[in-house]
């Protein structure tokens, strides 16, 4: 359902990423892990439509994606600037749905049965500055659910709370997706992270990022914090990604190297 | 607000009382006729004003034809101003070819003491009310309007983003992301506006009117009447300080949501 | 460019006859005058007798407000008890002070002055509170420690982190003494002073001059304006360079 074709973006000079080719089935969780600075944020805005990569194409179910398309979410990583603070939970999470032409009492059903989902059907009058940043960024993910999306594009959505926030919003997620089949590309720059969501992990390089391993994980469902991370094979296929994004890392510094000396 | 925090609130304000008694007991000891008495001052400003029947809250006939046409300048010129400068505001803020375009005409008409607007527009146009009105209006429209340009255009850029991703159209982009998130900015705009629109109100009524707090003022300079003028301070003091009070808890209502999310970063 | 632009527009107007020459003078007209009276000896000596008045405001303002602030930044219990007097008196419009400032003082300079210094006293007062509880309390404790005084605290240390914020209230202060000035001159009139040139503009009638003069009145603003930004850029680099490291 998602295809990226040689997806390349230069700011000026600076060379984000690197012909990236990538495909996304339909129900699958795709975890898309790397070094910083190796145009993960680069990648996404190019998915979401925000900027107009320099070169290859983003295909959509077949169609290039050329403004943000209407059948795509996102969770951004920054959930304090992400939910408008004048808005209660529940507006929040009911304004997007605007556009789908719903009435007023429809969209606040609708909002109401996600931030329920989300175990905040309680403070869905809340405004985002009452509450904790585990609890913003479950409306975030709420407002994502409301609106009903093919494609939910998540931006190292767990990279601002607390450990144990972070393990609660993973299952979150995954249970929620199940249940609604919803197909995702999540990216972060957890290895651990990427192999416990994952149903595969795509790695990339150090800038300019480039796909450097694509690997299944094949866990048995439904994971759990404790057993999943104590199998066998969690732990090695951890360990793969890790090398992975390591490895690339420290290949690239030699290059840099290499090419510093030359210029001088 | 709970009752004891409401004393100490009252307990705080022990130097009021204090500066009253010095200050009466300072004039009576000097005897001099520039600087009245506090308890004759008070005396006075209930002669003028506060001595009418109780059916118009104490009003009297003077203090109705003073205060009358003077409030109704001051709130209909700001009110105009703030349209005026919040509609301006929101097209230069989202426009940067229009911002490029008026910027420099902005920052002249800024620049602009707005008191000396009062003798051109009195040598413009005939004196009158109308006058009054248009010197209101454009020399306090400035500050409403660069705020809100300023507000409009520093909106984070997430938030843009994030109505960008969810398919906002332009008027929602507008109406719920871009004017929410510039309120704070036009508040201080407002808020500075409303002072200068008192301060507008009274050089245009020292200058050129034949109604008004600011004649009155100045009727009792021309005549000598030292507890007159005082009596006139003290009232245009608190007429000051009671629309920048009430200015404030507006603010405070509409804008809670951005005072608490401050304090909780 | 969009101001010549609008200018243009003005002064076409202006010959066409779309605009009433005798209402509203041109543009290239107002442009002339305000060239002429730069050379214009009759004005520039009215000019020099509002800048002295507000040049000394300034000074007074300056030497009242700054110690003022100390004090009631320093020692918090007077800040807290003057507290309500501030709140009453900040929002009294200083423009109602003019007509007794007239009867108080005989001599002109004085009177323009003294309305001057009462409105432009709030920002240099309010920055200087605000800028001395903005000093970083190790450096205070610092030199306490070492066994210096109140006093020297203040002078070496106080005094010097508080200064760029004493900066920006003595520059809004400078916009404010300005306008108070002269606002003072046109109302109240009298010899010399670029408000009094005013005055005797609009009742010949010449609205030329009059905008030409005030022209030149928020030139000198911006210009002043623009002065004590760069000397605080230069004073102050410390400050800023600190802010930058900050955020």
């Amino acid at each position: 359902m998602l295809e990226l074709v040689d997806l390349t973006h230069r700011y000026g000079t600076y060379h984000a990423i690197d012909r990236i080719n990538l495909t996304v089935k339909q129900g699958e969780v795709v975890c898309v892990v790397g070094p910083s600075g190796c145009g993960k944020s680069t990648l996404l805005r190019s998915i979401a439509g925000l900027i107009k990569p320099t070169g290859g194409a983003v295909l959509l179910d077949g169609r290039p994606v050329e403004s943000t398309p209407d059948n795509l979410a996102v969770v951004f990583q920054d959930y304090s600037r992400s939910l408008y603070p004048w808005l209660s939970a529940l507006a929040n999470v009911g304004l997007p749905l605007r556009r789908r032409g719903m009435s007023r009492k429809a969209r606040d059903e609708a909002a109401m049965a996600a931030l329920t989902e989300v175990g905040l059907g309680a403070a869905a009058g809340k405004f985002p500055w009452e509450m904790s940043g585990g609890m913003q960024q479950r409306v975030s993910i709420a407002r994502a659910l409301a609106y009903r999306p093919s494609l939910l594009l998540m931006d190292e959505p767990f990279g601002s709370v607390d450990a144990q926030t972070r393990e609660e919003l993973e299952d979150l997620v995954l249970r929620v997706c199940a249940h609604h089949g919803m197909t995702i590309l999540l990216i972060t720059h957890d290895v651990d992270e990427s192999v416990y969501v994952g149903d595969r992990v795509v790695v990339l390089s150090k800038a300019p990022g480039h796909v450097v391993g694509d690997l299944t994980v094949d866990l048995p469902g439904p994971r759990d914090q404790i057993r999943t991370r104590e199998l066998d094979a969690f732990v090695k296929l951890r360990a793969d990604v890790g090398r992975m994004v390591r490895g690339m890392s420290a290949r690239r510094f030699d290059n840099g190297m290499t090419h510093e000396v030359e210029t001088r | 607000m709970t009752r004891r925090s409401l004393l100490s609130r009252l307990a705080g304000l022990w130097i009021v009382p204090v500066v009253l008694v010095l200050w009466e007991l300072a004039t009576r000891f000097a005897e001099q006729p520039y600087f009245p008495s506090p308890s004759s001052i008070a005396v006075r400003i209930q002669e003028l004003w506060f001595s009418g029947p109780l059916s118009r809250v104490l009003l009297t006939d003077d203090a109705i034809d003073a205060f009358a046409p003077s409030l109704g300048r001051l709130f209909a010129g700001w009110i105009l101003a703030s349209l005026a400068g919040i509609l301006l505001g929101v097209a230069i803020g989202r426009s940067a070819k229009l911002a490029d375009y008026l910027d420099p005409m902005l920052q002249f008409g800024r620049a602009i003491p707005p008191p000396l607007l009062v003798p051109i527009f009195f040598a413009l146009f005939q004196i009158g009310t109308a006058t009054q009105l248009a010197i209101i209006v454009f020399g306090v429209i400035w500050p409403v309007l660069l705020n809100t340009a300023d507000g409009c255009r520093t909106v984070d850029r997430q938030y843009l983003e994030t109505a960008r991703v969810f398919g906002f159209t332009r008027t929602d982009v507008l109406w719920r992301v871009v004017l929410p998130a510039a309120t704070p900015k036009i508040f201080a705009g407002l808020r500075l506006s409303l002072s200068l629109a008192l301060i507008l109100m009274v050089v245009s009524e020292l200058i050129g009117s034949t109604s008004g707090i600011g004649y009155g003022l100045l009727t009792a300079q021309q005549n000598f009447l030292f507890v007159d003028v005082w009596a006139y301070i003290v009232l245009l003091g608190v007429l000051g300080f009671l629309l920048n009070a009430s200015f404030l808890l507006l603010e405070g209502r509409i804008l809670a949501w951005h005072h608490r999310a401050r304090r909780t970063i | 460019m969009g101001a010549t632009g609008l200018l243009v527009i003005l002064e076409v107007a202006g010959r066409t006859g779309v605009i009433d020459t005798g209402f509203l003078p041109l543009v290239s007209t107002v442009l002339a005058r305000a060239a002429e009276l730069a050379v214009d000896g009759e004005f520039l000596t009215h000019g020099l007798a509002s800048m002295e008045a507000w040049f000394w405001a300034l000074v007074v303002t300056i030497a009242v407000a700054v110690p003022a602030g100390l004090l009631l930044g320093v020692v918090r219990p007077v800040e807290s008890a003057t507290r309500p007097l501030i709140e009453f008196l900040r929002p009294i419009p200083s423009v109602a002070l003019i007509p007794l400032a007239i009867l108080l003082f005989q001599n002109p300079m004085h009177m323009r002055m003294s309305v001057a210094v009462y409105a432009a006293t709030w920002p240099v007062l309010i920055n200087t509170i605000y800028g001395v509880r903005d000093v970083d309390p190790l450096a205070k404790e610092t030199l306490r420690s070492f066994g210096f005084g109140p006093g020297t605290v203040v002078m070496r240390v106080v005094l010097p982190s508080a200064a760029p914020f004493i900066a920006t209230g003595v520059r809004l202060a400078a916009s404010v003494a300005i306008i108070l000035v002269v606002t003072a001159e046109v109302v109240a009139g009298g010899i010399s002073g670029v408000g009094v040139f005013i005055n005797t503009a609009g009742s010949g009638n010449r609205v030329d001059l009059m905008i030409a003069a005030t022209a030149w009145v928020g030139l000198f603003g911006i210009a002043v304006n623009a002065l004590l930004v760069a000397a605080e850029k230069r004073v102050f680099r410390w400050h800023h360079n600190r802010l930058a490291g900050v955020s």
